[in-house]
């Protein structure tokens, strides 16, 4: 008995140590954001922010090129969402119906792209002569459709109840309005799932922003933070006047910038996660 | 009346199959490019033939090599430090009573899959900093030498393991915890009246009953010897620690992008698939030996 309630007090406290291991990063980094220069040049600054200030942001929400890719950014995850929600249910539903002639065939050359692929230059070279580049469509279109979440979604699909579908065709109803009008409404958990792993991969473009977006009002904000993490601080502070130097050091911009990316996640995640556990362990089971 | 009502379905493949045709099936066509001397002017299909010259140019190219070593490197030392966490992780929050603490403790720790590199890079800046990096400051503080984390070859890789376990050890851990939930609780139950207790327990019911999840996601791994991601070592990377940071993926990007150099990194994406499958076959090969049911016996459903 005494053996077991160590063992269980010490993992409650492991456990509880991880968590600190996994959310202390962002905690401190946004108090670096809040904290003043002085504080963080002395490296005073821990846990919360030491004599707070909001200089580092008012100087974001002063740079162009940052609220540019903000709201780009933006802009791309919701185009970006709606497409691939849209295409990856209008092949599932098809896909999820056993009866469907060629379903096997099809099945097959999907998954099989998850095994092999051209690889990053023939990809890249047609992406190009598509004459995408330095577009939207770049961003969007080569990877619309998530093979591991199309299969998610076919497997969803494929629990729905018969009846009412049986009960709906009798009446008349064709496969598309079965879709809008029953299959869609029923399957709220599933799309949710896919408006969310969608939306963060769309937030988080970074890799294909990076080859194939020349002009700097495309930037993602993922490219934009990159820059400011690197090199960019400096210059933004040497066009600041001589008054905001003495409060602003590039930490507490650089934590700014990594809190302005990292917030819009940070709030949706808690409405999220209700939804994508449900739908990952379906998939990872069943694909 | 039954084919007016399978037309529409067939109308709303349209999009998705046309969509892996272009972007998954096209790119095969350009593997080509591996085995002649590609002219970006007349396209592939006009390009000559030059048989394995572009291989032979790879294999004797010796920062193609340290790519290789590099990814392989960082591979193996993930899968013996970070394969066997989230195993870890899972069996011990399985042990935990209180619901509500658990799903706390779950939801944080998925929490960092969704947040990009770029913005861990942004956080491991923010600790391993020179003069304000918290680490740092703290050494100094302590009388101890400052440690450029991102400018050493050992710290870097350091760096490379733990980021990688911060982001991806909870998300990892959602499949062990799933399979957890399907063993049946009778077992526990009956092996207490036998006198079991929690170590024998998780040595004779549990693990047993998630081996077939381990083995497979091994597997999955183990065919992924080749593959690295692109994002994590090219944020953390930089001139400092060339020598351990530069991966196939990296190097892909830098010579086929960067310089160009379209024929030699389509061969090097070819080799790196090649080793990759031959890797997958074999640990499959070895999990059936072993009695496990491997991955190729799944069919598609």
């Amino acid at each position: 008995m005494k053996r077991t309630s160590l063992f269980i007090f010490m993992n409650n406290l492991l456990m509880a140590l991880l968590c600190g291991f996994f959310l202390y990063p962002l905690i401190y980094t946004i108090a670096m954001s809040l904290s003043s220069a002085k504080a963080i040049l002395e490296g005073r600054v821990y846990l919360l922010p030491v004599d707070p200030t909001l200089e580092a942001y008012k100087m974001l929400f002063k740079d162009k090129s940052i609220m540019n890719a903000f709201l780009f950014t933006a802009r791309l995850t919701l185009f970006g969402v709606f497409s691939s929600v849209s295409m990856t249910v209008l092949m599932a539903y098809p896909l999820s119906k056993q009866g469907l002639k060629g379903r096997n065939i099809i099945l097959r050359c999907i998954v099989a792209t998850m095994y092999f692929s051209g690889g990053l230059i023939p990809t890249y070279l047609l992406v190009k002569r598509l004459g995408l580049t330095n577009t939207m469509g770049a961003l969007i279109l080569p990877s619309v459709i998530d093979t591991f979440l199309l299969i998610i979604t076919i497997s969803y699909f494929r629990e729905l109840p018969v009846e009412i579908e049986e009960s709906a065709k009798l009446d008349g109803c064709s496969n598309i309005n079965y879709l809008i009008r029953f299959a869609i409404p029923l399957s709220v958990a599933v799309i949710a799932t896919l408006v969310i792993f969608y939306a963060v991969a769309y937030w988080n473009t970074f890799f294909s922003a990076l080859i194939y977006m020349q002009s700097p009002n495309k930037y993602t904000l993922q490219i934009k933070l990159y820059q400011v993490l690197n090199v960019f601080s400096d210059a933004m502070l040497n066009q600041a006047n001589t008054e905001a130097i003495s409060r602003v050091v590039p930490e507490n911009l650089k934590g700014a910038t990594v809190t302005l990316t990292v917030l819009p996640i940070l709030v949706v995640y808690p409405a999220m996660q209700r939804y994508f556990i449900k739908g990952v362990t379906l998939g990872a089971l069943k694909g | 009346m039954k084919r007016k009502t399978e037309a529409d379905l067939y109308l709303m493949l349209i999009p998705g199959i046309t969509f892996y045709f272009i972007f998954k099936y096209i790119p095969l066509y350009g593997i080509l490019m591996a085995f002649k001397d590609y002219n970006f002017m007349i396209g592939v299909f006009k390009s000559p033939w030059v048989g394995l010259d572009v291989f032979k140019e790879v294999f004797r190219d010796s920062e193609f090599w340290r790519a290789l070593t590099n990814t392989i490197r960082l591979n193996v030392l993930s899968l013996c430090i970070t394969f066997p966490l989230p195993i870890l992780f899972a069996l011990l929050l399985n042990e935990i009573n209180n619901e509500v603490y658990k799903k706390t403790i779950q939801s944080i720790s998925y929490l960092p899959h969704f947040i990009s590199w770029v913005i861990l890079y942004g956080l491991i800046l923010s600790f391993t900093a020179k003069e304000t990096g918290l680490i740092n400051v703290f050494l100094r503080k302590i009388g101890a030498k400052e440690i450029a984390f991102l400018g050493n070859e050992f710290w870097w890789t350091v760096v490379y393991i733990l980021s990688g376990i911060w982001k991806d050890m909870g998300w990892a851990a959602i499949i062990y915890l799933a399979a957890l939930s399907t063993i049946d609780p009778a077992l526990y139950e009956a092996a207490s009246i036998d006198g079991a207790n929690r170590l024998h327990k998780m040595w004779y019911i549990t693990l047993p009953g998630i081996k077939g999840t381990i083995v497979v996601i091994l597997i999955l791994q183990i065919g992924k010897i080749m593959t690295i991601g692109f994002e994590q070592p090219y944020l953390l990377g930089n001139a400092l620690v060339a020598r351990v940071s530069t991966v196939l993926s990296t190097f892909i990007y830098e010579r086929g992008l960067l310089q160009a150099q379209f024929s030699f990194t389509t061969a090097v994406g070819l080799i790196q698939s090649i080793v990759n499958f031959v890797f997958l076959l074999g640990a499959d090969y070895v999990a059936r030996f072993l009695g496990e049911k491997g991955i190729f016996m799944r069919d598609v459903k």
